[in-house]
């Protein structure tokens, strides 16, 4: 295995800020759930009765897993973390797995290197091994936070590591779909779809027939039964997929060509269609894709927050901690939780917004953009139509996130008279959305190297909405966050000033980006 | 020779620095209408900033530019609708199909020649159905050409635009270049193969570091360099080596060789006439040896057809 070393040393000098990154988010899931779990009820008797609430909710049982002591920290802990977790560790492998087969092998960076005197199979194994050890770190860390929380620690060793190995069945077929096609995306896609089977598989095995949880390896995760009468033996299961997926794809590399996949890349039309050759149409093109899957995505966040309902107050318990965090506005609990989740939709939803806000970026970046000004189009249009696509995606994004919080709790209490307020109040979210999107401008058009310190912004935001209060920060720094100034509906009534207020300055941010990028040098 | 043209391109003392680095130090060039100028330099030189310059992408520091006598900072979409740019590296968007970038960069230029257009995804043998990021090199490139080729425009301003493209695609290139100009077109050729430009330029302009070295027909380039001379001789000639403009002279018995300022060429010949020629062979310098001789310590590898 000429070369696998030197490879392999490489990716992990590249990797190490992705290790960081997804494995404190991972261990911070976990670790997080105890934390809260704990502090939310005061006795065991109120614990008891939110467990008993929680067992007969199936929307939460189909989110998260089949409930087991719902009424220990354990429990709640492998419940609540879990099949989010094997999610987090599936995507992470897919991601450490694609960039180094796929796509430096789109990008024609690995044929350089192939070319010198390595084995053929050195970066694929690299890849492999870099996948493999990051989720046994992000394993091993879940594991000692929970022992050291603490809980029991058998069943928290076999919580880090039963992810470890989901993560390792994930990092096996991500390693068989970037053998299947010759884009990064498409292999990003068969990757993604067979962790989003695996998770929808368990959730429909775990509310119904339980055979199909059978078939996912979530579900012999979850099937370990930690702090339930732990048994080892689904680990086995998962082991052998791992291994079996693995072997696959060495096989199926061994009998591909370089740059191709097994699959055949799909022809497309040939040619443009009347819309594609307007700067809005063009725009719209390269931006439909994300705008439709982040719909999909806060739709479906909405509709798992819609589906508690109006359970809100058994959730919650009694503590008097978690009621105040909840109805800080002084409405009632359950307007004031809602109030929340709508806040944790517009923020998931900024992501896209501040993302979309950066796409000229990275056509710039990429060298599409010359050839493009060099036409009729002049830059003014070019970028406006940008704007017009990124704002009208955040609207879309945040109103898929109102509908599915309504559409959610219409299902749960047959009452579907929110769906309209909850709609109007995704839609508040507007305004600060696109004052991140304006800084992202102002930075393109000024400082385009630094432009990717809008995400500070909703960094910021996030930050101050869940901690601000809490931590007693000074009032201007948390005003520094364009979350501060919004109402927090549905728990505080809509106020139009501070609305108004924050587009006008995400126009003006916008407007100077304008400018700015009119008078510099395009690359 | 003096008549009166019309400048398409017209750029005086331009100059640009990025950051430290003076990329563009005083540059002239004019490209009037009708002509194929090709524009020379080694990497480097500035031939892409001085193309960025002109279309608008870049702001010039100081100097002055104008095509189609217009400002290209300033009205830089009104002018683009009169010329099709090729880059010298042509990136498309991953999920659109050739057949769909043409049409939009076509559009987008004011619209397409459909039945060019045809005719050129058949004679540069392209895919369009393809998706942008399964397209080699070679094949984005042709993406890029045939957008330019099909578009109704005055002006071709092509970077270095065959880099990529085999030796069958490089003449189907040319014959269109060819073609266009003959229709009235005007074309600005950046490149570094000689064959290329020899074949299809009027005029040159050759740059290094930033500025202009020389610029004129090749005939007249030529003239400012030395042509190569090996003569036999019915007896020893005299007076040779003493007559100015001659260079690296070699004389074995009655064969001699030796080089000579173009300009000079006629007093040479007289004195060999003197000695009575029984056979003489004088090569006119390529434009190999014309790059050579400016940029002979600044360039490894000319004549290598492919630079990537």
């Amino acid at each position: 295995m000429t070369g696998t070393t030197t490879y392999l040393r490489t990716f992990l000098r590249r990797d190490r800020w992705h290790y960081l990154g997804w494995t404190a988010g991972v261990v911070l899931l976990y670790y997080s759930q105890a934390v809260s779990v704990k502090g939310l009820y005061t006795t065991q008797a109120e614990f008891d009765k939110a467990a008993a609430s929680m067992e007969g909710n199936t929307a939460f049982i189909a989110m998260a897993g089949p409930a087991r002591a719902l009424n220990t920290i354990g429990g709640q802990v492998m419940w609540q973390a879990s099949a989010f977790g094997a999610v987090v560790v599936g995507l992470m492998s897919m991601f450490l797995v694609g960039r180094h087969t796929r796509a430096e092998e789109e990008s024609g960076r690995d044929e350089l290197l192939r070319a010198s005197a390595v084995s053929r199979h050195a970066s694929l194994t690299a890849a492999l091994t870099g996948a493999l050890l990051a989720n046994v770190l992000v394993g091993a860390l879940v594991s000692l936070s929970l022992v050291a929380f603490p809980l029991d620690a058998p069943d928290s060793i076999a919580v880090g590591t039963g992810l470890t190995l989901c993560g390792w069945v994930f990092t096996g077929t991500a390693l068989v779909a970037a053998q299947l096609t010759s884009s990064t995306r498409s292999m990003y896609g068969i990757a993604g779809a067979t962790i989003a089977v695996a998770y929808a598989l368990r959730a429909v095995g775990d509310v119904g027939s339980s055979w199909l949880s059978w078939l996912s390896p979530i579900g012999w995760y979850q099937g370990m039964h930690p702090y339930s009468g732990l048994r080892w033996w689904p680990g086995l299961l998962l082991l052998a997929l791992a291994a079996a997926a693995t072997g696959a794809a060495y096989v199926l590399f061994g009998r591909r060509d370089f740059g191709s996949g097994l699959w055949a890349a799909r022809p497309g039309p040939d040619r443009a269609g009347p819309k594609l050759a307007t700067a809005l149409g063009f725009s719209w093109r390269l931006q439909r894709g994300p705008v439709i899957g982040w719909t999909v995505g806060t739709a479906l966040l909405g509709l798992a927050y819609g589906s508690i309902g109006d359970d809100v107050g058994t959730l919650l318990g009694d503590s008097a901690t978690s009621r105040d965090v909840f109805a800080q506005g002084g409405g009632s609990l359950v307007d004031g939780f809602y109030a929340v989740a709508i806040a944790v939709i517009a923020l998931v939803g900024a992501g896209f917004t501040v993302s979309s806000a950066l796409r000229p970026r990275a056509e710039e970046d990429e060298g599409r953009v010359e050839s493009l000004l060099a036409t009729g189009l002049s830059r003014r249009r070019w970028l406006l139509a940008q704007v017009v696509t990124t704002v009208v995606g955040t609207v879309l994004v945040l109103l898929g996130g109102g509908l599915g919080l309504g559409l959610g709790y219409a299902m749960v209490t047959g009452d579907g008279g929110r769906i309209g307020p909850f709609l109007l109040d995704t839609l508040a979210y507007v305004a600060p959305s696109l004052v991140l999107a304006g800084l992202a401008r102002l930075l393109y058009g000024v400082l385009p190297r630094w432009a990717s310190l809008a995400w500070g912004g909703l960094g910021l935001g996030v930050v101050m909405i869940f901690f601000g209060p809490l931590l007693h920060l000074p009032d201007w720094l948390q005003g520094l966050s364009p979350y501060h100034h919004l109402a927090l509906v549905p728990a505080e009534s809509f106020r139009w000033v501070p609305f108004v207020v924050l587009l006008l300055v995400a126009a003006a941010f916008s407007g100077a980006g304008q400018v700015a990028f009119a008078r510099r040098d395009v690359h | 020779m003096v008549t009166v043209t019309e400048a398409i391109v017209d750029i005086s003392g331009l100059t640009k620095t990025f950051g430290a680095t003076r990329a563009l130090d005083g540059l002239d060039l004019t490209v009037t209408r009708g002509e194929v100028h090709g524009f020379l330099g080694p990497n480097g030189a500035g031939k892409s900033t001085t193309i960025r310059v002109l279309l608008g992408m870049l702001r010039k520091d100081s100097g002055e530019v104008r095509l189609f006598d217009g400002d290209p900072w300033g009205s830089a979409a009104d002018l683009h609708r009169r010329l099709a740019y090729v880059p010298g590296e042509v990136n498309l968007w991953p999920n659109l199909t050739g057949g769909q970038v043409i049409d939009l960069l076509g559009r987008l230029r004011g619209g397409l020649d459909e039945e060019r257009r045809r005719e050129l995804i058949e004679r540069f043998e392209l895919d369009p159905t393809k998706k942008g990021r399964s397209y080699s090199k070679g094949n984005r490139q042709k993406v890029a050409l045939v957008a330019a080729l099909a578009s109704d425009v005055e002006l071709l301003v092509l970077d270095e635009p065959t880099s990529g493209l085999d030796p069958i695609m490089e003449s189907v290139f040319q014959e269109y270049v060819e073609r266009f100009r003959a229709e009235g077109g005007t074309v600005l050729l950046s490149s570094h193969i000689l064959a290329e430009v020899e074949r299809l330029c009027d005029r040159v302009s050759l740059i290094r570091a930033g500025r202009c070295v020389e610029s004129g027909t090749l005939g007249e380039l030529r003239h400012l360099t030395r042509t190569s001379v090996v003569a036999e001789l019915a007896r020893p000639v005299a007076g040779l080596a003493e007559l100015p403009g001659v260079h690296d002279l070699d004389v074995e018995g009655n064969r001699v060789m030796f080089e000579v300022d173009t300009a000079r060429v006629d007093a040479a010949i007289g004195l060999l006439h003197g000695a009575g020629i029984r056979s003489l062979t004088a090569t006119p310098p390529t434009l190999e040896e014309l790059f050579l001789r400016h940029y002979g310590d600044a360039l490894p590898a000319v004549g290598e057809a492919d630079a990537s």
